[in-house]
This record gives C-alpha cells, structure tokens and sequence, in this order.
C-alpha cells in the first residue's frame, strides 16, 4: 500500500487545509498528477502524487486541516502489471475509522471518501467522470474561467478525475465569444470552500514570511557580498534577439539574469542544496526560486526546475506561467518544496541592491537591484554603461566568501557571452 | 477606430493584469506601470494583450510610447489608423 501524506510546502508551513480532492477512489493516477487542492497560509497548491497508482481510501475531507506529514490517503500500487491486486485484507472492524483523521475536526458534510474502497475487480482503473454537474477544477482554471467569462459547468475536463485543467478553459474560451471586458467577473462557481478573505490570507502571509525569516535570522550565520555586473553585451545582444521575435516571444532582461544564475550556481555547488540535520545536503539539479510578490501584498518563491539546462526561450516561458500561476493561486506542490537556490529582483522598484534573506533550509539567495546606466572604467576610459549590482546572501556554515567570490564572478563572466546562455 | 474604442480595449488589457484596478482612477498623464504597480513582467504582458486586442505590432523600441494612457491612445491611434 502506497501512503499520499500532507507535503510540506516550504519551511514555513506547518499544517495546510485539504480544500478539495481531484480524485476519489478508484481512480488511477499518474506520477505528477494533480490529486488534490491544498490552502496554506499562503497561497492553494495544486499537490502533485509522487508516486503512480489507483487511489483506495481518502482519509481527509474537504475543509480539514491536518499537520505536514498527515496520511491523506492510500493507494493501490500499479505494479505488477496489469494483474488486479489481492483483495484487500479483511478489517478487523467492520467500519474502520480513517486513521489519520483527527476525531476532533469537523467534518464537512459531502464527505467524499467512503472509508471502504470499492472491490479492485468491479473498479476498472478508469480516468474518473466529473462527479456532478460542477467538475473539479483548477485554482488557475476557476480564475482564468472567471475572468473570460466561461461557464465551467459547461466544459469536459482533461485533468486527473476529470477535473477542468487551465488549457480547457482557454480552449473554450478561444472558441466561444470573450465576455464584454469592462463586465464584473462573474462569481466563481460553487468552490469548495469559502475563499478566505484578502484581508485573512494577506495577514497569514505575513505571519509565515515573519516565522521563516525570524528562524532564518536566528539560525543562518549569513555572510553578504556584492559585484557590479556590466550589462551593456548582455542587453545589446537581447535587443536584437528581441528584434527578430514576435511580441509573444520575447525575452526579458531577468530571463538573461536567471540562466547566468543558474550556470553561475552549477559552478559553486555548495551553494545550491540544504542545511539538514547539522550536514549540507546539495541540490539534484538548479531548481531556482524565484521569489514573486503578490498584488496586494506578500511574496512566494516557487522554482524554475533545472533552470541551468533550459534554453532563454523555456526559461521566459516557465517564468510567465509560474508569475500567473503564483498570483492566480495554482503552483504545484512540488515547485513549494524543492528550490535549492532563490533569487530576489527588486530592480523594477528603483532599488539600487537587495542584501537577502535566506529561505531555510537553502543556503543561498541572489538578488539583483535596478539596471541603468552608471559611469564605468575600463582601459583608462570612463563610459556610460547599463550595470547591475549583483549581491549573494549565503550561509556560512555550507560555503565561505571565497566560494561566494567566485560565484559571483562566474555570474559576471557569464554575461559577458550572452551568446551563450 | 475612435480613442475612446482604443480607451476601451487598453482598460480591458489592464484589467487581465492589475485586475483589482479601478478604470476612473486612472491618471491619463502618469505612469501606469507607477500608478498600478506594473513590473516588467506584466507591462511586457500588458503590451502582449494590446497587440494580441488591436492587432497591431509593437516592436521593442516603442514600448515607452505604452507609458501612459495618453501617450499609448496617441500611439496605437496612429497604428491603427493606418
């Protein structure tokens, strides 16, 4: 039996509200699918399984809010092949109590997991049919539906349990008339759950950055550094790049930043990873946060998987979708818990350099300050050239700043062949 | 087309953008990216939707035309119109 348990979602959660399933039992599922809805303080997560098979029992409903670590719920391994499993051992109590559900929640009343999972042989392993006239739907499809005016009801969805993914509703709405675009959205259909105010979820935001930066002050022995970094290659390059590509495609300065990052990191290894247990434990791949503030306040700072093997067009591509993603409330579970290295850019807010804050259990963080025009020398001659101050936080009891040096070095050196990022 | 169809379709574009926006609160004359809060990320959305509204090219080097209100009817008028 395969266990799915509550992920921890950062280091600065604690417990999450399950807000809706994707599945119910029975269904089989993918590794990567989208299972289930998670609230935390800040934001709903899409939570991915980790690992493939038919889902047996759901132990938590709707509305629920468990610790990290909470089993959720149980599924039936896939393997061997297609050979339909033994039956399920016989309970020694006729109505087993879900184990992981705590007595003292209240539970939502459309409970969706009969606490017996149906006989393996009757159950095809089907992809599951919306459950009513209301599919199960993304936080991102619900919003983008709500903004293009589309009738969720009125959609098949193509995600796991039938749930109504984002690319359905753009699907939809490309095919049928846009609303009149100064019409007020109209109310999202039948959440789950009563969204939480904004007022709420900007003051719980608020709590988690503060308990995470307050242990990562108390625990990081940070150590800072900074470099001016000339631009005027880079940004040359990509205003002919730029020019040669349809408005759709074009790449952006941070794009440029993010890739030099990314190969710049791969370079010093010991700061992409985790302080654990008294021990770094280095990152598997260049996962960079990218630390995105939220309209109306707060940030997060989901990943860029892989960042360093990505070409400029890939990275500009999962950049904008994760921006829309972060502020429609979609990220997925595992872009919360993996990023082995963040970067903070706050030059758009005019700020000449940003000395960050290291996201435990990380052990770096690169921050990038405003671009413009500064008097540079070089030959013997001062010109005016587009810099960066280009700044590592990092913590010393994974590198030291000779280490620290040299990434940022690297990062410099990088952007001398834009070329070849 | 009219400024005031031009008006419209620029409001609807930022309305994708800085949804929380209230149209009459605009200042025709400041920086939207100032006024609403825009980063780079989103003005580059922000000139995406106009081109994917008006169907109109807008290379890089016009970007600072979009600044204001004002000065993105006087721009796109003049793309249009031809």
């Amino acid at each position: 039996m395969l266990e799915f348990r509550m992920p921890s979602l950062g280091a600065d959660m604690e417990a999450g509200t399950l807000t809706r399933w994707l599945v119910k039992p029975g269904d089989r599922v993918e590794r990567g699918d989208i299972v289930a809805v998670v609230e935390t303080e800040k934001s709903d997560i899409d939570v991915e399984i980790w690992e493939g098979g038919v889902i047996e029992n759901l132990l938590v409903g709707p509305g629920e809010r468990v610790p990290v670590g909470t089993l959720l719920a149980t599924l039936r391994p896939l393997t061997p092949a297609a050979a339909p499993p033994p039956a399920p051992p016989p309970q020694a109590s006729p109505a087993p109590a879900p184990q992981a559900a705590e007595p003292a929640a209240p539970k939502t009343p459309p409970q969706p997991a009969p606490p017996t999972a149906p006989p393996s042989t009757a159950a095809p392993p089907a992809r599951a049919t919306p459950a009513g006239p209301t599919p199960a739907s993304s936080p991102a499809a619900r919003a983008r539906a709500a903004e293009l005016g589309v009738d969720l009801t009125t959609l098949s969805g193509s995600g796991p349990g039938g749930a109504v993914l984002l690319s359905d509703v753009e699907r939809a709405a490309a095919g049928a008339p846009t609303a009149a675009p100064s019409a007020p959205p109209p109310a999202l259909l039948s959440p789950a759950l009563p969204e939480p105010s904004p007022r709420d979820r900007a003051a719980s935001m608020r709590r988690a950055i503060g308990a995470a930066m307050a242990r990562s002050k108390r625990e990081i022995p940070h150590y800072y550094l900074a470099a001016e970094v000339d631009l005027s290659r880079a940004l040359g390059w990509l205003t002919a790049e730029n020019a040669r590509r349809p408005i759709e495609q074009r790449l952006l300065p941070a794009v440029l930043l993010l890739k030099a990052t990314s190969l710049a990191v791969a370079k010093v290894p010991e700061l992409n990873g985790f302080w654990e247990n008294d021990a770094f434990r280095p990152g598997a791949g260049v996962h960079l946060g990218v630390a995105i503030s939220i309209r109306g306040g707060g940030l997060i700072a989901p990943a860029l998987h892989d960042a360093d093997t990505k070409s400029l067009s890939e990275l500009m591509a999962g950049l904008t979708d994760l921006v829309q993603r972060a502020r429609a409330g979609s990220l997925r579970s595992s872009e919360m818990s993996d990023p082995t290295i963040t970067v903070t850019n706050l030059g758009d807010q005019g700020v000449e350099a940003v000395y960050g804050v290291i996201y435990p259990p990380q052990v770096a963080l690169v921050g990038f300050g405003r671009i413009r025009e500064r008097p540079w020398a070089e030959d013997g001659r001062v010109s005016a050239r587009p810099t960066v101050t280009a700044t590592l936080a990092a913590d010393h009891r994974a590198s030291d700043g000779h280490r620290g040096a040299i990434f940022l070095t690297t990062l410099a050196a990088v952007l001398q062949e834009p070329e070849k990022l | 087309m009219s400024p005031d169809a031009i008006r419209d379709a620029l409001f609807a574009c930022l309305g994708q953008i800085a949804p929380e926006a209230e149209a009459s609160e605009i200042d025709p004359g400041r920086s939207l990216r100032e006024q609403l809060d825009l980063d780079s990320m989103d003005f580059l959305r922000f000139a995406v939707a106009v081109h994917g509204r008006l169907g109109v090219e807008i290379p890089e080097a016009d970007y600072p035309r979009l600044a204001t209100l004002e000065s993105a009817i006087a721009y796109l008028g003049e793309k249009v119109g031809r």
